[in-house]
């Protein structure tokens, strides 16, 4: 029977203690009992043991790379370990430089460039530099590069920034009026019918007007928020940060989130729309995550957990009580 | 079912399949303190249900232990999350057999082997090093490495522990 309160690591440890006192020199036959009882008592110290055992096992695999190890007496153990894998990981290094020069080489990276990705799509671009830009969902991004300046327009949607900074070229990034200096950072922006939300993840950066005027300057857990005029800024825990970007992994994550709420980040993702139909169902709270582009998950949530109805019009999924 | 062959069926078949189901896990639920103990559960009810009959196929037998785990973990714990568990998922998980992780382990074992050696903690790898390639016996490993031979034990036993979590949870 399954027993939840066993610690999955306590029991792994202790798995680990008896495989090593199984290979020591003293092992008797009354140990072996011992171990065989407690092997008796939970399947999880059965599958942990196994676990250990067929690892230890299988390290005995190794001795295969004892004739490629020059024989050293005194010299500590240290000196000679990862023969193979050293060679291995030498080999992909050279063939990753040589393979980068050439397609570097081939298609120099355009100056400007745009990109665009479709509702519900997501795509990585890779900068010269080795920064990395995530775009979300329905997100149109311009990028300008060059020896001098490194310059992104986001045009509308959401992507996360993951910059490799450079003092002498720090990335800009411009959205609207304003604009976003990186000083070394990780952070996320969401443009969105007039809102403006950036999200500082690691190091910093600066907020400014169009004209350089300085308007804030954001360290992690920062969340900036302007709408028109009014700006904001709120510190929220690196989990909640975690959780309010994992549309990096194609997941949305709510925590006591409204239904409406709920239907109107899914909408951001899907073609298909859901549409709330009265108060009462909009404030009821769901927490869990959802993987972005599954309307299905929320609807089956929805009929089989809350009991409401669902119900097709077009490209409208209607939910109702 | 013989109780050495569930053993050697549950070390051949399921055991690979551990990087991809931690990753199952960890995308679907939210706490991710809680997916050790989750994986655990698992392989317990997996374990336990072939000892009535061995599975077959494997993998999307295991998934689906997963996402019951989970939803019936949600409905107790009162959370809405079950959604987690989009059968869009499910569909592809079941597409991918043998899986790349089975691949991966006939393919590459002793690169992943050495990888995982390479990882370990400095002196528990000097300890393996000595135990596994070069059959030193733990009194003159203890001798070696200028430590008592409890020390050496304790650095066997963290080895052991660090090389199974590496062997089969990384990805």
């Amino acid at each position: 029977m399954s027993d939840e309160t066993l610690n999955a690591r306590d029991v792994k440890t202790l798995a680990a203690d008896w495989r090593d006192r199984q290979d020591r020199e003293d092992w008797s036959a009354e140990d072996q009992s011992a171990l065989d009882a407690w092997l008796k008592q939970s399947s999880a110290h059965m599958v942990a043991y196994l676990r250990v055992d067929a690892a230890w096992s299988r390290a005995d695999r190794l001795t295969a790379l004892r004739g490629s190890t020059p024989r050293r007496d005194a010299a500590p153990a240290t000196r000679n370990r990862r023969p193979i894998f050293f060679r291995i990981a030498a080999a992909v290094v050279v063939l990753g430089i040589a393979g980068y020069a050439a397609t570097n080489f081939l298609t120099p990276h355009p100056k400007y460039q745009t990109y665009a990705t479709q509702v519900g799509g997501s795509e990585t671009i890779r900068l010269p530099d080795g920064s990395r830009i995530e775009l979300n969902t329905n997100t149109v991004l311009r990028t300008e590069l060059s020896g001098g300046h490194r310059f992104v327009a986001l045009e509308k949607g959401e992507a996360y920034f993951d910059i490799v900074h450079d003092a002498q070229r720090p990335l800009i990034v411009q959205v609207g009026k304003q604009r976003i200096v990186d000083l070394g950072t990780q952070f996320s922006v969401h443009r969105d019918e007039g809102r403006l939300e950036i999200k500082l993840v690691e190091g910093r950066a600066q907020f400014e007007s169009e004209n350089g005027a300085k308007l804030a300057l954001l360290t992690p857990g920062d969340v900036l928020v302007k709408r028109g005029a009014a700006l904001t800024v709120t510190r929220k825990t690196e989990r909640v940060l975690s959780d309010e970007l994992s549309w990096r992994r194609g997941m949305l994550t709510f925590l006591h989130t409204p239904l409406s709420e709920v239907a109107r980040e899914l909408n951001r993702y899907n073609r298909e729309k859901i549409v709330i139909a009265d108060a009462s169902v909009a404030r009821l709270t769901m927490n869990g995550a959802i993987p972005a582009t599954s309307i299905s998950a929320f609807t089956n949530t929805a009929r089989d957990v809350f009991g409401l109805k669902v119900e097709t019009r077009g490209t409208n999924i209607v939910i109702s009580r | 079912m013989n109780a050495a062959d569930v053993n050697a069926w549950f070390v051949r078949e399921v055991l690979p399949l551990e990087a991809g189901l931690i990753r199952f896990l960890s995308r679907r639920w939210r706490n991710q303190k809680d997916v050790e103990d989750l994986l655990q559960d698992v392989y317990m009810r997996v374990y336990e249900a072939a000892q009535k009959e061995m599975p077959h196929p494997v993998r999307p037998f295991v998934f689906t232990v997963a996402r019951n785990l989970l939803i019936n973990r949600s409905r107790r714990e009162h959370v809405v999350a079950i959604q987690s568990v989009a059968d869009v998922d499910l569909l592809n998980v079941f597409d991918e057999e043998p899986g790349p992780e089975r691949n991966v382990m006939a393919r590459e074992e002793l690169v992943r082997l050495q990888e995982a050696l390479d990882q370990l903690p400095p002196r528990a790898r000097e300890a393996v090093i000595l135990r596994k390639i070069e059959g030193l016996s733990r009194r003159e490993i203890a001798e070696r490495m200028g430590i008592a031979e409890q020390t050496v034990n304790r650095h066997l036993t963290d080895g052991m522990y660090a090389l199974a979590e590496l062997l089969w949870g990384k990805p």
